[in-house]
């Protein structure tokens, strides 16, 4: 099995997000980047799998020089090779242009995968949309929000989550899978991992080497504002008599707030 | 033209779809246009009524045996030759599992922008603008789209049903050839959860529990609490999910779902920054907490500081009573 895992630097879930509103970014400077949360558990499967049934994984962002530290984590938890697709365009929240580029990065640069695997979204731009525009512009099949993958004789049976249930799918190899939680329990990088990992030299792709133009390079998204959601009001506090608490929540809920 | 796709389970329209098609209807009528609703599926079963009810002013049913069960290729494949042929201005999903699974391959085929999960859509300067929450509503991002069709997920619970229309209209059925090969991956089944819970992220009202639960047996106090209401999920903060006393899916926050219900119970739930904001847009917020100082009375409506194993079961008494009024 030869897998790619598509991974990005993202700020961690802790972060309190400032934005720059002249240049409608967020503000980087204090936060603290790391690789985005569902592409552990895309890693995570993908070392399993090799695990079981031989093959290599190999890790690939799309980014400034400064992801080459998710880069560096993935050789550090097992990946066998890293890739940069060297990006430097800020942020653009634009799922097709990012697709574009792995796609042509997967067919030119990166060699054949019988599994490209993401995690189910960005934590972040949170857009859902990379892998499954990937899928279609390699002609792939697709399971999304995977929890739980089995493959077989060029074969994949996914559990992807849906509203009340799970939906197994049947999909023939090469695929594009992407991880929710769930799937796996990520494993921790050791430390000779991570030091095998800072000695490896990882290759770095631009986008003029996989010969896109700013017709595909342009995005379709134009951000029109960047802003924080007002923050909430702290409302009514009861305190005491747990009875009481609860009849005067309730006398709330029906003649003030009006929901039920 | 706003067209809208709309997604059937088990033969019926889904709720989260109808919502996004009353948004289309409003945007078009800014617009002078109109709003057409789009199914896809085998063969004649497809449910129109529901679509003209909610504003439909034509519905496209777009047909052939191999679409009886949803697929990402073919569904994508159909919708994507449809617009290619119509040209509406935009198309709109409901950011369900399968809205999310399918319109990035729409988008991708047409070469289209997409926006994902909005929370608001509006007309400026003859354009749409469409606003949604990003780092899990930690920010929110508005944007318009240069491409022709502009495609947009529309977030469940979010936008209000329209008034109901006559409930009358157009149905055009189309044939859609589905070239062989062009359909890989299947679903070869659909397994329901056991029980009839509704999920976080299409219920009116979410009971989340967390660490003051103490235990997975405690679920019960909050699902005791769920079941007065009729459209009522439970839900869950990380650190209950990462106990494993109740599955992910029912994890609310960042890296987990992001919920908008009418009224949110946050029981024994400190309010962890991922938690506030997968949960922060909910319209009615009510805390129970022992702790005076847990951050999630600086986000809630009302607040009882107590003992939560005192308070749910009688908060579940009161507001039986109040509802059974």
């Amino acid at each position: 099995m030869n897998i790619l895992v598509f991974v990005k630097r993202v700020p961690d879930t802790e972060s309190k997000i400032r934005v720059r509103h002249e240049t409608r970014s967020i503000v980087e400077e204090g936060l603290n980047f790391v690789i985005s949360p569902y592409d552990e558990f895309a890693l995570e499967e993908a070392l399993r799998i090799r695990e079981a049934k031989g093959g290599t994984v190999r890790v690939v962002t799309v980014g400034k020089d400064e992801s080459l530290t998710v880069l560096r984590k993935g050789l550090a938890m097992g990946a066998d090779e890293a890739f940069l697709v060297k990006d430097d365009a800020p942020e653009t929240y634009d799922g097709l242009r990012t697709a574009r580029i792995i796609a042509r990065a997967a067919e030119r640069k990166l060699g054949g995968a019988d599994l490209l695997l993401f995690g189910k979204q960005s934590v972040g731009a949170d857009n859902s949309q990379v892998p499954a525009m990937v899928a279609e512009l390699l002609g792939l099949p697709q399971a999304t929000v995977v929890t739980k993958l089995e493959i077989e004789a060029g074969a994949a049976t996914a559990f992807r989550e849906i509203e009340g249930g799970t939906e197994k799918v049947a999909l023939p190899l090469p695929a594009v899978v992407t991880a929710q939680k769930g799937l796996n329990e990520p494993r921790y990088e050791t430390l000779k991992g991570i030091m095998a990992a800072k000695k490896k030299e990882i290759p770095v792709v631009t986008l003029d080497d996989l010969g896109l133009g700013p017709e595909e390079l342009g995005p379709q998204l134009e951000i029109t504002g960047l802003d924080v959601p007002p923050a909430r009001q702290a409302g009514k506090v009861l305190q005491g008599d747990p009875a009481e608490t609860a009849r005067d929540l309730v006398a709330l809920l029906r003649n003030e707030a009006k929901v039920i | 033209m706003i067209a809208v796709f709309l997604e059937t389970r088990d033969g019926k329209i889904k709720k989260s779809s109808l919502e996004a098609l009353s948004e289309a209807k409003r945007r078009a009528a800014e617009l002078g246009a109109e709003a057409a609703a789009v199914l896809i599926g085998g063969a004649a079963a497809c449910p129109v009524e529901g679509a003209f009810a909610a504003g439909a002013a034509r519905v496209y049913a777009l047909e052939n045996p191999a679409l009886a069960d949803y697929s990402s290729q073919g569904y994508a494949l159909a919708l994507a030759e449809w617009a290619g042929e119509m040209r509406p201005a935009a198309v709109f999903f409901a950011a369900t599992a399968m809205g999310r699974d399918l319109a990035p391959r729409v988008a991708a085929r047409l070469g289209a922008g997409l926006v994902s999960d909005c929370t608001k859509v509006a007309v400026k300067d003859g354009k749409l603008e469409f606003s949604r929450p990003i780092y899990a509503g930690k920010a929110i991002l508005s944007c318009t789209l240069k491409s022709s069709p502009q495609l947009a997920t529309l977030r469940p619970n979010v936008f209000p049903l329209g008034e109901g229309t006559s409930g009358e209209g157009e149905v055009i059925r189309k044939g859609v050839e589905i070239p062989e090969d062009a359909v890989k991956g299947r679903v070869a089944e659909v397994l329901k959860e056991q029980s009839a819970e509704i999920d976080v992220t299409e219920a009116d009202v979410v009971v989340t529990g967390g660490r003051g639960l103490k235990g997975p047996e405690n679920f019960a106090l909050l699902r005791d609490l769920a079941a007065l209401f009729p459209r009522a999920g439970v839900g869950a903060s990380r650190s209950a999910v990462d106990s494993g006393w109740i599955g992910h899916q029912h994890q609310v926050g960042q890296t987990g779902k992001t919920v908008s219900p009418g009224l949110y119970f946050a029981i024994g739930v400190s309010g962890a920054i991922q938690h506030l904001a997968g949960m922060s847009s909910s319209k009615v917020i009510v805390a129970v907490n022992k702790d005076p100082d847990a951050p999630i009375f600086k986000v809630a409506d009302y607040g009882i500081v107590g003992d939560l194993f005192q308070v749910v079961p009688l908060l579940a008494q009161e507001l039986k009573k109040a509802l059974a009024e």
